[in-house]
């Protein structure tokens, strides 16, 4: 029922290939399925039409030399527009003064205070600053005791103050966090719907009050044509500094990311990607143009990888691979640096071709994971690096000490046969790596 | 009998009677939606008279960005279409009420829709919530409860959210306001927590069960799993239990919607879907969508922040509420 836009636009791309030349005629179909593409994605259905005839005219004014391919052109033109669309390169949080006011602000249920914790969680762990949280939701009830339980966790600061004014509230952290030189202010606030008039001018006067240096939208990757509404409301009223896009990391195309920058001009500066509070990243449009174009984002993986697994224990595993010395404790290794990744199902995601080979939607159970941990730890030393000598009575013996079957433990020694095999294939040169 | 006539005497009737009050609550809850909606179907019919393909673009546009569902709006216009040529139609004017009819049809598509809750006679009734994250579980789960202990109900509350901060804290306070039974614990597995709070619900003889469970994108199968073993620890202690399951779903939603219906429908038995937050710019159109291709109606729609804003949905109410300015 449902193509990821990548499929679509590949699909629809495929066409043209061969063709001589760009007529009208032969990119019809093309636009057709890119515009289904779009609105099946949420684009906002203004944006779908302006993107649609943006890529007719430049299609059809476009020289097909001999050596570019009319396919490849389009491609190229269909990824340079989404990139200009989703608002050319990246856009980092301000830094102006000491402490620096950040403001979150959107509608019940986008995810503010998660994103309040996890934006703190960035700035101390990659740009070492002392961020302070201020709790101003008053009104949903339990929504402080939240934030102070993301903060002990995350042993950051929470400024709270009851539920009496948020004017006073953050005029008082305020003066806290200078007196505790505190880098920045997160302001956490209750969720609004942006017609509720009394709640917007809440936000208004905490805004001349203490004048933030952003004040930043919250916004659920998974809305609809409705997103259009809520961020015109909020800019509007306050103003808005930027986006971040949260829950990006369900089934969602988040086409809301394609219509934010180009209908207000808004840049989108993190996106939601984990329900741990690290799970925030910086945000790319071209890695985001090449991940709707189905090219896969390796720079995304790179940097999450590089900065879970140190350069020489991959490098070890390298070459323990190519020699064919790669036994069960490595793989136990590996199996653990994958795990600080998060969920797999997200970094297979993002490789290119992932949807060709039909990894998009498969689905890893961390417990899987878990069980060949657990049988593998069950194992002594000797037995992790002679996987050979595992007879019946061994078997048993680890497959009680792990709690799973003796045909579980089978059948993770047989796969792990299968994968050296294929390692060596691999490194030999025998069999390319499809990406 | 044209169906706008039709729609208004169903109105007029329940207004007479003890409705008055739900139609009260559409009405204004549904102001927002309504404003954007049908003032750009009125200007539409105003644009054009007579009907054209530019005016079935807009109409299309127009569809869209309520959120109705890409296909759904496809096929929508195609039947249209058709109409419109058997039925000789030639102004816009007569259109409109094809239009309303047609909308209609995707929702109730000649089925006999209850939105009925499978309330037991004997023993407690347990309603399931379930849904993606921030999509308003809680705070409906404080509004069912309230409406059922005003219907003279001993209502309990079971917090399984373990795993949001504050979640259950955010429960609690709700209990105590709606005089609710509660058991709820953080940070724990929320099989366990049920458990516990299904056994001290028979102790106490609660009427009604409501059980909050944590946000979950339906795309996460570990969590996805749990909410199978959930499923199996409700029927171990109270069998044929949950009698309701309800998806809870932001009216802001888009196309993801589906996915959500049709994902959450494959794990557990969703009797019915609570559509929250309608009281905003939003117009919850994709619960047409999920009506026609996952099957899954609305019992329950959110619209307002007061605890009597939640009501049973009533599908003429909400057409109405969303046309009155039409029809009048």
């Amino acid at each position: 029922m449902f193509e990821y836009m990548g499929d679509r636009l590949s699909k629809a791309i495929k066409n043209i290939r061969g063709m001589g030349r760009i007529t009208e005629e032969n990119i019809t179909e093309a636009l057709r399925e890119i515009r289904m593409a779009l609105l099946e994605a949420d684009v906002n259905y203004v944006v779908v039409k302006e993107f649609i005839q943006n890529i007719k005219e430049k299609a059809l004014g476009m020289e097909v030399g001999k050596s570019i391919k009319p396919d490849e052109l389009f491609i190229k033109l269909v990824k340079d527009e989404l990139v200009s669309l989703l608002g050319g390169d990246y856009v980092p949080l301000e830094v102006s003064k000491t402490p620096t006011i950040l403001m979150l602000v959107g509608l019940q249920g986008s995810g503010k205070t998660t994103t309040a914790g996890k934006l703190a969680n960035y700035l101390r762990k990659k740009q070492a600053k002392n961020p302070l949280l201020v709790a101003c939701d008053i009104y949903r009830p339990a929504a402080i005791e939240q934030l102070e339980t993301i903060g002990k966790s995350l042993a950051i600061d929470v400024f709270t103050e009851g539920k009496e004014n948020p004017v006073k509230i953050v005029s008082d952290a305020l003066n806290y966090a200078k007196e505790n030189k505190k880098d920045y202010i997160i302001i956490d606030t209750a969720g609004r719907l942006q017609i509720d008039e009394t709640l917007m001018q809440e936000l208004k006067d905490i805004t001349n009050t203490i004048h933030p240096d952003e004040i930043i939208l919250v916004i659920d990757a998974m809305m609809g044509q409705d997103a259009i509404n809520v961020i015109n409301g909020f800019n509007t009223a306050l103003s808005l500094t930027g986006t971040i896009l949260t829950k990006l990391d369900g089934n969602t195309k988040g086409g809301v990311a394609l219509s934010v920058r180009h209908l207000t001009n808004i840049p989108i500066k993190f996106v939601g990607d984990s329900e741990k509070l690290d799970g925030l990243s910086e945000f790319y449009p071209e890695r985001m143009a090449n991940r709707i174009l189905d090219m896969g984002d390796i720079l995304s993986i790179a940097d999450k990888v590089e900065s879970v697994i140190s350069e020489s224990e991959a490098l070890d595993t390298a070459r323990k691979m190519k020699k064919g010395t790669f036994d069960l404790e490595d793989f136990l290794t590996t199996l653990k640096q994958i795990k600080k990744l998060g969920p797999l199902e997200n970094i297979l995601k993002m490789l290119p071709q992932a949807r060709k080979m039909g990894l998009n939607n498969i689905s890893i159970d961390p417990k899987d994971m878990a069980h060949i941990e657990a049988i593998i730890l069950s194992m002594t030393p000797y037995e992790r690096h002679n996987p050979d000598i595992l007879k019946a009575t061994r078997k048993q013996r680890i497959a009680k000490g792990s709690g799973r079957s003796v045909e579980e433990v089978n059948r993770l020694l047989k796969q792990f046969e299968e994968m050296k095999k294929m390692m060596k294939m691999v490194s030999n040169g025998n069999m390319k790596i499809p990406f | 009998m044209g169906l706008f006539n039709k729609l208004k005497n169903i109105v007029n009737k329940k207004k007479e009677e003890e409705n008055k009050e739900t139609i009260k609550v559409y009405d204004k809850g549904l102001e927002k939606t309504r404003d954007e909606f049908v003032s750009k179907l009125s200007l539409l019919g105003i644009k054009y008279t007579k009907i054209n393909d530019a005016y079935f673009d807009e109409l299309e546009d127009i569809l869209i960005s309520a959120d109705i569902g890409v296909n759904t709006v496809f096929k929508f216009m195609e039947r249209l279409k058709e109409r419109i040529k058997k039925e000789n139609i030639e102004n816009t004017k007569d259109l409109m009420e094809v239009i309303v009819d047609e909308l209609f049809i995707i929702y109730v598509n000649n089925e006999n829709l209850t939105t009925k809750v499978n309330i037991q006679e004997n023993g407690p009734t347990i309603i399931l919530m379930v849904g993606v994250n921030g999509v308003g579980k809680t705070t409906s789960i404080a509004k069912l409860a309230y409406k059922y202990k005003n219907m003279g109900k001993k209502v309990m509350m079971i917090g399984a959210d373990t795993f949001r901060a504050g979640a259950v804290e955010q429960l609690k306070i709700w209990a105590e306001k709606t005089e609710s039974f509660f058991y709820g614990k953080d940070n724990t597995d929320p099989a366990g927590v049920i458990y516990d709070g299904l056994e001290m619900a028979k102790k106490n003889n609660a009427d009604i069960v409501f059980i909050d469970t944590a946000g979950r994108l339906q795309n996460k199968v570990n969590l996805m799993k749990e909410l199978e073993k959930i499923n199996k620890v409700i029927d171990r202690i109270i069998p044929k239990a949950p009698h309701e399951t309800l998806l809870v779903i932001d009216a802001s939603t888009g196309q993801n919607g589906i996915l959500q219906a049709k994902a959450f429908k494959e794990i557990t038995n969703i009797t019915g879907i609570v559509l929250t937050k309608l009281d905003g710019t939003a117009k919850g159109g994709i619960v047409l969508a999920i009506k026609e291709e996952i099957g899954l109606p609305v019992k329950f729609v959110g619209l307002g922040e007061k605890m009597t804003d939640l009501q049973t949905f009533d599908i003429e109410d909400y057409i109405y509420g969303l046309f009155k300015d039409m029809m009048e």
